[in-house]
């Protein structure tokens, strides 16, 4: 085969996979610009209809819920919340983590490690009874700081801020000592902007893990003031289709379209660091 | 009292490794030291003791009449000179300079001073705002001596600063760190493996081997009177050469030849050792070679050849030679400088 052959059958292969993704979230987008009854009738749409705006607009602004008091604004804004507390703490309690195992050579070092390591051994939904408990013991229950709080010990992001403080050439560390730097310094004035490609990756995916979570904030949260999109876009039109009326279909593609955004929009605008930081480190 | 001073300085590493054995050493003010040794033996150690990167197991070091051996890294007065520089990667060449004084605290307008005037010694005003990537091998070299001098430190610790650079390049910042040495006056500590750096630059250089000091002196001292076998086969190029053989009656014998040598040794075993450099071309000498291999450097050639027994030795002729490879000559050798160490123990005998 040549060079031609080669390209034009990786490219056809390439678009493939683009279509692949693409397509269910076009007939989702073009599907939540229709009437609810266009859809029942004739199925998922493939072109555009005309109610753009009235679907959106209703989506956004029209209170949901039991107690027809939450909007999906609102619940964008918990979405938010959620996802960037849990980001930046586990950012933060895990970059911490790992200095302490790297730099710090105290017995246990190695053991704690490992221990935090197993953690990924257990995911929320494994411990979800007891995470729930202590919790409520808490009286953590519906807030913002429960919703958080269970869920920022990341040892996946331990692990990685681990390995790249191995490959800081020790000399760093022993100049920075000469230089005066104690270990507080030498965190702040180091290893945060050498590893901040690596943080800004971190953030994306742990801002994906949690703007995505599910269950864990559906046993949460028994006040509607806090539900988030994942788990709201379930429950928030729910109630017409019981109440014998037509299964509001349109709007929540609509919803769906929406509640992609913000993890789009996180990994757009921070996708060169993100990038930068899985191929390489600045050293 | 001397500048600083080791006083039997041990080390031990919590594997059990000794790395250093009760080492003692004076370094006087503005002296150049250079601790010269093969890897492994201990000379970083030393130096990174001195430094505070390194506790120090028994001993203690005083420098200008303060003990320091539990005062902090930064708080020593000491300035080092990494191997690979360790210059900070995500600060410019002026932050790379100014941390340390940032850290203690000085002023903006004095920090300002001090490193445009340490700039401007070194030559590289033009690349303060440059991050040390984007800097040549040599350019960094400068950088990482500038953060030392900017200090004004008590010592300068230099850790085989110049291992990374090429050779012209090394040969240039060779002179240079003596110059600059030279006109600050500093204290200074030179590790290194490389001996020709280490008979360039040091007043006086410390042979380490095996974690004690092998012998201390000036540069011409150890080249000329080497304190032990290990001394002459590490200080030199080309090695020393060695012959075993023994002594009776003024006359040393080795299986392929005799020498007569004026000493008061009557020691049965013991190794003769002689430079290249000190062997002539002779008709009647007592030394014959079978040569092996030729060097032709340019300015001189370096014949290897074989003896009678089959030993190696190595002769220097100034000059590009003639002689061939299989071609078998005579040599004679300077028998004033000639140098006898005990078989055993390997320490100088005459």
């Amino acid at each position: 085969m040549n060079n031609k052959t080669v390209q034009f059958l990786s490219h056809i292969i390439l678009i493939l996979g683009v279509l692949l993704m693409v397509v269910p979230i076009w007939i989702a987008f073009a599907s939540s610009t229709h009437e609810n009854v266009t859809i029942l009738k004739e199925g998922m749409q493939w072109g555009l209809g005309d109610q753009l705006v009235r679907n959106y607009n209703e989506v956004l602004n029209q209170k949901g819920g039991f107690s027809q008091e939450i909007t999906a604004t609102r619940m964008f804004i918990n979405s938010f919340i959620m996802a960037f507390g849990i980001a930046s703490v586990k950012v933060i309690i895990s970059s911490m983590s790992a200095y302490a195992i790297v730099y710090f050579r105290f017995k246990l070092a190695v053991p704690l490690f490992w221990l935090i390591f197993i953690t990924l051994l257990v995911p929320l939904e494994v411990r979800i009874l007891p995470s729930y408990q202590v919790v409520s013991d808490l009286n953590l229950t519906n807030s913002y700081t429960g919703l958080i709080l269970p869920l920022v010990a990341s040892a996946t992001a331990t692990f990685f801020f681990r390995q790249f403080y191995k490959s800081v050439p020790d000399e760093l560390l022993e100049a920075a000592k000469l230089d005066g730097a104690n270990s507080w310094k030498f965190f702040i004035d180091f290893l945060v902007p050498l590893s901040k490609t690596m943080i800004a990756a971190m953030f994306i995916f742990m801002f994906v893990y949690g703007y995505s979570q599910y269950l864990w904030p559906l046993i949460m949260t028994s006040d509607e003031k806090y539900w988030t999109v994942v788990m709201g876009m379930k429950i928030i039109f729910q109630e017409s289709y019981e109440g014998g009326n037509l299964p509001r279909v349109a709007e929540r593609f609509a919803f769906i379209i929406l509640s992609m955004i913000p993890p789009i929009l996180v990994v757009v605008f921070l996708q060169r660091w993100f990038i930068k930081g899985l191929i390489q480190t600045e050293k | 009292m001397s500048f600083l001073e080791l006083k039997k300085i041990t080390k031990v590493y919590p594997n059990g490794t000794k790395a250093i054995n009760e080492t003692s050493l004076n370094i006087e003010h503005g002296e150049f030291m250079v601790f010269v040794g093969p890897s492994g033996c201990g000379k970083s150690t030393l130096l990174r003791m001195i430094a505070g990167l390194e506790d120090i197991t028994e001993g203690e070091i005083d420098l200008d009449g303060k003990t320091i051996n539990k005062i902090d890294p930064s708080e020593r007065d000491v300035a080092m000179v990494f191997q690979n520089y360790a210059l900070y990667p995500h600060m410019n060449v002026y932050k790379n300079l100014s941390y340390g004084l940032k850290n203690r605290g000085e002023s903006k307008e004095k920090i300002n001073n001090k490193v445009k005037e340490v700039a401007e010694l070194l030559e590289i005003k033009e690349y303060l705002q440059r991050k040390p990537a984007q800097l040549s091998g040599g350019q960094r070299q400068r950088v990482a001596m500038g953060r030392a001098i900017v200090r004004n430190p008590k010592v300068f610790l230099f850790d085989e600063p110049l291992s990374n650079l090429d050779a012209k390049l090394r040969g240039q910042v060779r002179i240079e760190i003596k110059k600059l040495q030279q006109s600050m006056n500093v204290t200074s500590v030179f590790v290194t493996h490389d001996q020709v750096e280490a008979m360039t630059l040091g007043d006086r250089l410390a042979v380490i081997n095996n974690g004690v000091i092998e012998q201390l002196g000036t540069p011409i001292e150890v080249y000329e009177k080497p304190a032990s076998k290990f001394v002459g086969e590490f200080i030199g190029s080309p090695q020393m050469n060695f012959v075993n053989g023994t002594i009776k009656n003024n006359i040393f014998e080795s299986k392929s030849f005799k020498l007569n040598i004026d000493s008061k040794i009557n020691s049965a075993n013991v190794v003769l050792g002689f430079r290249a450099e000190d062997l002539n071309l002779n008709e009647e000498g007592d030394i014959s070679l079978t040569i092996d291999i030729i060097e032709k450097l340019g300015s001189d050639s370096i014949i290897y050849g074989k003896d009678k027994a089959g030993e190696s030795i190595c002769y220097k002729e100034n000059g590009n030679t003639k002689l061939n490879i299989g071609e078998i000559i005579n040599i004679s050798l300077d028998v004033s400088k000639i140098h006898l160490f005990d078989e055993k123990t390997g320490k100088r005998l005459n």
